[in-house]
């Protein structure tokens, strides 16, 4: 065959510029929040209120209790975004609540010793929280991405050995101080009628949510864990990435920290040991898949909501609450193996 | 004047293997060069050899008459020098325009950019861009790789080494997953991209797709470079001869 009929062979097949979609379809807010895998499982937290709002319209649709759920939720989502992240380059966080209760516990001690209760001392805490919850990211990271130790393995490591040198630090006893001024302005503080703390996490997901969709940091994390191969050979920094990620994991498990103790006004130590899962439920539950590559934060948010909701429900139309882990449990397993089929359907064109 | 990338007495060892031995390559700007061989004529190690990405024993390797050393892939991308690799090295969750500057995001101007914020108009309307030059069957630079046909992969891989390749081009079996109309595509491609001026480097088992747009053809054998013939004036016996050693042709013919 001929070049000049190879070439026009060419021309006949190919589209012009104007007709490879660039943007149509997927240029507005609701095209792209549909193409989201999270737009079923909000359509399932909507029929879930919807049930509870007409099963008891007065006490569940009410401000007071839409608050408290949003107020119960605000560590976890917290955790979340970090947690997100992670799975996203298809690793696991399983220290993120030992993190936490390290990371309140060596600030709670310092904050103690300083005596007083004011800004300063907070301040201080903060800073303590979020250092010590880095270090523990970090070493996560490091010890994935250099020691190559799979994630599974070295969060769980961490997880027993951050618990351990929280109780260590404490001889098992929580400390039941933190300045007046976290308490009063963080943990029961409201501004326009919404729990400051919820404020707060609302920043970090919104922050968090915009760091991983639009920035090179995001797109990176996506990278990662859909072709960690092809990652490399373009020339990203992998190894460097994941102790970033991890460590914004660990970070933001400070922050929780911090929050949890002006919340409840004493280190939870023996308080966390299942938030590690719960916050994996939520992300999974909202998209995010365990394998990488795939995931957002708003389905994240609609994950963590889930388990809240439920709870807050059953509460009040009178079903015991033993049933909201029945419930979460099947949702979850569900919602990934409706995932899976829309993912191979994806991958067949379908 | 030197070719635009040569190289000579390449010689790598793996444990008791040879897989290149004192093996000679080159090609010249403008010029597509297929590279042909049985399994394990070491092929794919010469290229990743070529590539930054994998180091060598012995042997120099001179780009644009200058001696190179490529540590990373990185080091050949800097000079213009791009691979499709076999296993096309596409994330699948990614949509055509983020696979084409993955790791070369163009950033937004100003603050936003240093902030991290990615120019993606841009990013999307350069890609579209490179698939129209290049003809290609990709309809949307939106949706993720990983839903699009082997063929319409094939291509996103190709547009982005060739969008970045602005001195040399390596394409390790191109056309093996594909059907009719994309070889076709593929092998258009290759006369386009080699008459902007860029060499050419196809690795191919196909030997009509070689004799059609191979302006040499170099057979390697053992590790080494046993011929090189013009394209124009060799035939699918003649190739196959040389690459299973029934002829025994004289290096350096063409």
């Amino acid at each position: 065959m001929s070049t000049s009929t190879g070439a026009g062979t060419g021309t006949s097949t190919a589209p012009t510029a104007s007709t490879i979609e660039t943007t149509a379809a997927h240029g507005n807010l609701t095209d792209r929040v549909k193409a989201m895998q999270s737009v079923w499982i909000l359509g399932v937290l909507v029929v879930i209120v919807a049930v509870f709002g007409v099963m008891s319209p007065s006490t569940f649709l009410t401000t007071g209790n839409l608050t408290n759920i949003a107020q119960n939720v605000s560590i976890w989502a917290v955790l979340a975004v970090g947690m997100t992240f992670v799975i996203i380059t298809s690793g696991i966080d399983l220290s993120v609540g030992s993190v936490l209760v390290v990371s309140s516990v060596v600030s709670a001690k310092v904050m103690e010793s300083m005596g007083d209760s004011g800004w300063t001392t907070a301040l201080v805490g903060l800073a303590l929280a979020v250092v010590v919850g880095i270090f523990w990211g970090a070493l996560n990271g490091f010890l994935v991405a250099r020691a190559k130790v799979p994630p599974l393995i070295v969060t769980l490591g961490t997880l027993s050995v951050a618990l351990g040198v929280a109780q260590i630090l404490t001889g098992g006893l929580d400390i039941r101080s933190a300045p007046q001024v976290l308490q009063d302005n963080i943990g029961y503080g409201r501004l326009a009628g919404i729990p400051a703390i919820t404020i707060i996490a609302l920043v970090v997901v919104v922050l968090g949510g915009i760091m991983l969709h639009r920035t090179r940091f995001g797109r990176y994390t996506y990278a990662i864990g859909s072709n960690e191969t092809s990652a490399r050979r373009v020339g990203i920094n992998v190894d460097r990435k994941l102790v970033q990620i991890y460590a914004l994991s660990g970070f933001l498990a400070g922050i929780a920290g911090i929050l949890s103790l002006a919340q409840y006004g004493t280190t939870t130590i023996a308080g966390q040991s299942l938030t590690n899962l719960n916050v994996i439920a939520a992300v999974v539950i909202g998209g995010t898949s365990i394998f990488g590559g795939q995931g957002s934060m708003f389905g994240s948010m609609v994950g963590l909501f889930i388990p809240a909701v439920l709870q807050s429900g059953f509460v009040i139309v009178g079903v015991s609450p033993y049933w909201q882990t029945v419930a979460v449990g099947s949702i979850l397993i569900t919602a990934v193996y409706v995932d899976q089929h829309r993912r191979a359907a994806a991958v067949r064109g379908g | 004047m030197s070719p635009r990338f040569e190289a000579t007495g390449l010689s790598r060892r793996f444990g008791r293997v040879q897989a290149l031995d004192n093996a000679d390559f080159d090609v010249d700007a403008g010029e597509v060069v297929a590279l042909i061989g049985d399994n394990g004529a070491g092929k794919s190690t010469l290229v990743k050899a070529l590539t930054g990405n994998l180091d060598l024993d012995a042997g120099e390797v001179r780009f644009e008459g200058e001696p190179v050393h490529f540590a990373t892939p990185q080091d050949a991308s800097r000079l213009g020098i791009e691979v499709v690799h076999q296993d096309l090295a596409l994330a699948p969750h990614l949509d055509a325009a983020q696979n084409m500057f993955l790791g070369r995001e163009v950033m937004r101007p100003g603050v936003l950019g240093h902030l991290g914020f990615m120019d993606t108009p841009q990013m999307r309307r350069r890609s579209a861009q490179a698939f129209t030059e290049l003809g290609s069957a990709v309809r949307s630079v939106v949706v993720p790789v990983g839903s699009m046909s082997g063929g319409q992969k094939q291509t996103v891989a190709i547009a982005r080494a060739v969008a970045w390749a602005d001195k040399v081009l390596f394409l390790d079996e191109p056309t093996a997953a594909l059907g009719v109309v994309q070889t076709r595509n593929v092998l258009d491609t290759i006369k386009k991209v080699r008459d902007r001026g860029i060499a050419v480097v196809l690795i191919s088992h196909s030997m009509p797709h070689v004799l059609e747009v191979a302006d040499r053809v170099q057979v390697l054998r053992l590790g080494r470079r046993v011929a090189t013939y013009r394209g124009a004036d060799t035939s699918v016996e003649e190739l196959v001869g040389a690459m299973t050693g029934a002829l025994d042709p004289k290096e350096g013919a063409a």
